[in-house]
């Protein structure tokens, strides 16, 4: 039987771009961004890549089909460069890619590239595709937008456990406000502004219940990774430095269950509470909120990193608003959550955000997170969620300190 | 015996109060005081002539056994195609066999009492056992003058057969002139109309009695066999007034509806006729009449059997089911007589494939899903490999529709971001009683009508018209069924 990817592969470097709505450059130039500072990171040259994968979600208004955006823009010297593509976990399947390559052994030393410039469609929110939706999807599906789709989270849960309707509210508005507090203290995120419960509270509704404090930020962005093996990886920054390890890497997609079958209850992501058992066991982790030092959840909407909680086995089912409320995912609290700011703050460039969670738990992890550094961490996990609650792909890495 | 064996109303929910219309347009058009009376009928945005039509044939197959049409008409002038068969759009929405007989029959006002009697001809003459006519519209008007006031939208269907009459035909007569009082040339979106007293004085009261004279004389009959005389005349004077001069007074002439839901095109001769028979006794005698371009008069009788029709909405019911519009901007908004920004994100679109609507027409157009021959579960959408996870049967799968199963609700959501002409959007998941999920559209309701386990049906809209290719796309959404009706049962 496969014992996992655990201790396989060493992130050698990194790198990521300010998010936001980076109206002075395009894709390419954001690739470039994020690149150099992951090369100068990982202290290898560009000839030392030998293969990539690149992640980018909407091509439509981005950098259009295929991986040569990417071989192009980084003028990588014919090597094999896939794009992947998985809706909101995409960054986090080029990232996947590439470590499975160096652990397969098929390569030494790879790299995992996610970049999307969002902005350019004219309006606010995610593109709408329209018939791009698909053919036979857009002849019959109904009018969903993002946060119309996870705002169904919102009643589902309520209604489950019997939280009066402005409990929630309060406790998705605890959320934001962490994230937005979070957010302030780092320069690469998208929005810096601390934000107060009241405010979140009184903003105008986008998706009942959500208000516009509950959604994330669209954003442009660039997030890198360049990965080898633990020995690899001593070598080119010597046997006594601190490596970051890959310890899990799951992921999991509906089976149509959710939207089809009438046993779901709308209130939870099925795919998460699978993914999230996996990568416990593949990383060697029992206890989740012990274990952890801290985490990057999918907080497209703040109902998201609700539920979430409860689906990671963090919180108890039917109490995570309560721990919400009272900090436990503070900067300060029993396991940190979203301490850069989260896709809330520090933005959601979609190819780029499961690489840029990463970054953030690396950071964490060599002690370089500046004002927003934890003490001591040894285990972080990040989370996508891509698709809607009733329809989604899940996935999860862990990475932690490496002590071999 | 040859006559109606079925009927089926559709009146959309949304009423217009013409005094709002009325205070709205004064400072421009006093003159419609005149008429400003009650309220009309107002299509949801969307809602148009072959939505409603479905609607109504829908009521009209209650406790009926649809496998036995032979053929479907579908009759008005204001369907959405002008070349790709409505009707067959109908059948489609409706699961009909596909050995039938569709045909659109368009271009006058007369158009659904000419179907009428085409059905009830064919099936006289032994061809076909039974036939759906289906008459709808919805009719455009300009803005701040009398015909948006006198004119409503609705739907009716008849289904004619030899067996279980409720309404035994026993005549008709038709004349046809090439009376203009309305024209409305190809491609023109409003009539044009002329001077109304010409209307009056050379159409109306002139040619519905010729056609009348014409029936009684062919049957030797006169008004005092006549216990209801339902015919469409906007104009309510002289509706009386050739009642009168006709010989029917007071009771036996059918109202001509103005207050409740005004002059509904196409279908009013068959929704005036349905608001008799709701209140008809075996024996009652009815002579219906279609104006427009001449006249067609049929006379029936109604017989034991209306006594035994299953229950359904019919006209009554879905007068009484309304929300009202609440202002005229509004109106004007769901009309397409004002231009309203509505953001760039409502420029995405593109072609529909049609293909792919071929392939997938039973699911799209007639919400058939299918169901699981191993563990019973029903699907929506329809696919495969069985959606149950302790199941997952590759076998073969049977239709299943859900147009006609009642759902409740899972969860749901009130969307100010999606492109919505009534926002907020409202969707969510709803499970059907006897298992199958679906994603839906909710219409026909506003925030406040939606909660977890509230009760839903399933109804046929228009979805989406493409300016770009004249593509006009339906699906089926899901209504909320109102409170009160359960608890007007107790």
């Amino acid at each position: 039987m496969a014992d996992g990817i655990r201790d396989k592969v060493a992130i050698l470097g990194m790198g990521c771009t300010k998010f936001g709505e980076r109206w002075d450059v395009g894709p390419g130039e954001l690739m470039v961004e994020s690149f150099t500072e992951c090369l100068q990171d990982a202290q290898i040259e560009k000839k030392d890549i030998e293969a990539a994968w690149f992640g980018t979600c909407i091509e439509e208004v981005g950098v259009g089909k295929s991986a040569i955006p990417l071989s192009l823009t980084l003028r990588l010297p014919k090597i094999p460069v896939s794009r992947v593509e998985n809706y909101c976990a995409t960054g986090t399947e080029a990232f996947r890619g590439a470590v499975y390559a160096v652990a397969s052994g098929a390569c030494d030393i790879a790299l995992a590239l996610g970049a999307e410039e969002l902005k350019d469609t004219g309006y606010g929110g995610l593109p709408d595709l329209g018939a791009g939706s698909g053919p036979t999807n857009w002849l019959w599906f109904p009018n969903v937008t993002a946060p119309g789709g996870f705002a169904m989270l919102g009643q589902a849960y309520a209604h489950k456990h019997g939280v009066d309707a402005k409990d929630l509210k309060r406790a998705l508005a605890h959320i934001s406000a962490k994230s937005h507090a979070n957010g302030a203290k780092n320069p690469k995120a998208h929005l810096r502004k601390a934000v107060t419960v009241e405010q979140i509270m009184g903003a105008p509704i986008i998706a009942h219940p959500l208000g516009l404090f509950d959604c994330c930020g669209v954003s442009d962005g660039s997030a890198a990774a360049i990965v080898t093996t633990p020995e690899i990886a001593k070598k080119i920054k010597g046997a006594d430095a601190q490596l970051v390890s890959v310890k899990a890497l799951q992921l999991a997609c509906s089976s149509g269950e959710e939207m089809g079958y009438s046993k779901w209850d709308g209130s939870y992501f099925m795919t998460t509470r699978v993914a999230s058992k996996k990568a416990y066991a593949e990383a060697g982790i029992t206890d989740p909120r012990k274990e952890l030092s801290m985490m990057e959840v999918h907080d497209c909407f703040s109902v998201t990193e609700l539920v979430t909680m409860e689906d990671l086995w963090i919180s108890k089912e039917g109490e995570a608003w309560k721990d919400c409320i009272d900090g436990v995912y503070n900067i300060d609290g029993e396991v940190p959550c979203q301490v850069d700011g989260g896709l809330k703050c520090f933005g959601h460039p979609i190819g780029a955000s499961g690489i840029r969670m990463i970054y953030e738990m690396y950071l964490q992890l060599l002690g370089r997170a500046g004002e927003r550094q934890l003490k001591d961490p040894q285990l972080g996990l990040t989370h996508n969620l891509g698709g809607f609650p009733f329809m989604n792909v899940c996935s999860i890495s862990i990475v932690g300190r490496y002590d071999g | 015996m040859v006559g109606i064996t079925s009927y089926g109303g559709y009146i959309p929910k949304l009423r217009v109060d013409r005094m709002m219309m009325f205070q709205a347009a004064a400072w421009f058009a006093p003159a419609v005081i005149a008429v400003a009376q009650g309220e009309r009928s107002l299509c949801n945005w969307d809602e148009d002539a072959l939505s409603m039509a479905v609607e109504a044939a829908r009521d009209c197959l209650a406790g009926m056994d649809k496998s036995a049409l032979d053929a479907l008409y579908l009759c008005s002038t204001t369907l959405p195609y002008a070349d790709r068969q409505n009707s067959g759009i109908v059948k489609t929405a409706l699961n009909l066999k596909d050995a039938v007989v569709t045909a659109d029959m368009t271009a006058s006002q007369k158009a659904g009492t000419t179907g009428l009697i085409t059905a009830l001809d064919a099936v006289a003459g032994g061809q076909k056992k039974n036939i759906m006519v289906v008459a709808s519209d919805k009719r455009e008007s300009k803005a701040m003058y009398f015909y948006e006031m006198w004119f409503g939208d609705g739907a009716a269907a008849l289904c004619v057969g030899s067996e279980n009459v409720i309404a035994e035909f026993k005549g008709s007569h038709s004349v046809s002139h090439d009376f203009a009082d309305h024209y409305r040339g190809a491609g023109y979106k409003f009539d044009y109309m002329w001077e109304e007293r010409w209307a009056k004085d050379e159409g109306y009261t002139k040619i519905i009695p010729e056609a009348v004279k014409g029936l009684f004389a062919k049957l030797g009959i006169t008004m005092d066999d006549v216990d209801k005389f339902a015919f469409p005349c906007f104009f309510t004077r002289e509706h009386k007034g050739i009642a009168k001069a006709l010989g029917a007074e007071g009771a036996k002439l059918v109202d001509n509806m103005h207050n409740v839901c005004g002059e509904t095109g196409v279908a009013h001769p068959f929704v005036m006729l349905i608001s008799a028979l709701e209140k008809a006794k075996p024996g009652d005698r009815i002579l219906v009449c279609g104006f427009g371009q001449g006249c067609d008069a049929l006379y029936f009788q109604v017989t034991d059997e209306i006594t035994k029709l299953a229950p359904r909405k019919g006209v009554a019911g879905r007068l009484a089911d309304k929300r009202k519009m609440p202002n005229y901007q509004k109106y004007l908004k769901f009309r397409e007589l004002m231009e309203v920004e509505m953001g760039i994100r409502a420029e995405a679109g593109g072609q529909s494939a049609v293909s792919a609507l071929w392939r997938n027409r039973k699911m799209i157009t007639g919400l058939v899903g299918n169901q699981c021959r191993k563990c019973g579960t029903p699907q929506w959408p329809p696919m495969d490999i069985c959606v149950n996870p302790d199941c997952g049967d590759m076998g073969k799968k049977d239709d299943y529709e859900f147009s006609g199963k009642s759902a409740k609700i899972l969860t749901w959501t009130a969307d100010m971001l999606a492109v919505s002409w009534e926002p907020p959007c409202t969707y969510g998941l709803i499970d059907f009683d006897g298992g199958g999920r679906m994603i839906v559209d909710f219409t026909d309701c506003e925030q406040k009508d939606l909660a977890v386990g509230k009760e839903v049906r399933m109804t046929f809209r228009h979805r989406w018209f493409d300016k770009d290719r004249g593509y006009h796309g339906y699906s089926w959404k899901a209504v909320p069924v109102k409170e009160e009706k359960k608890e007007g049962a107790k």
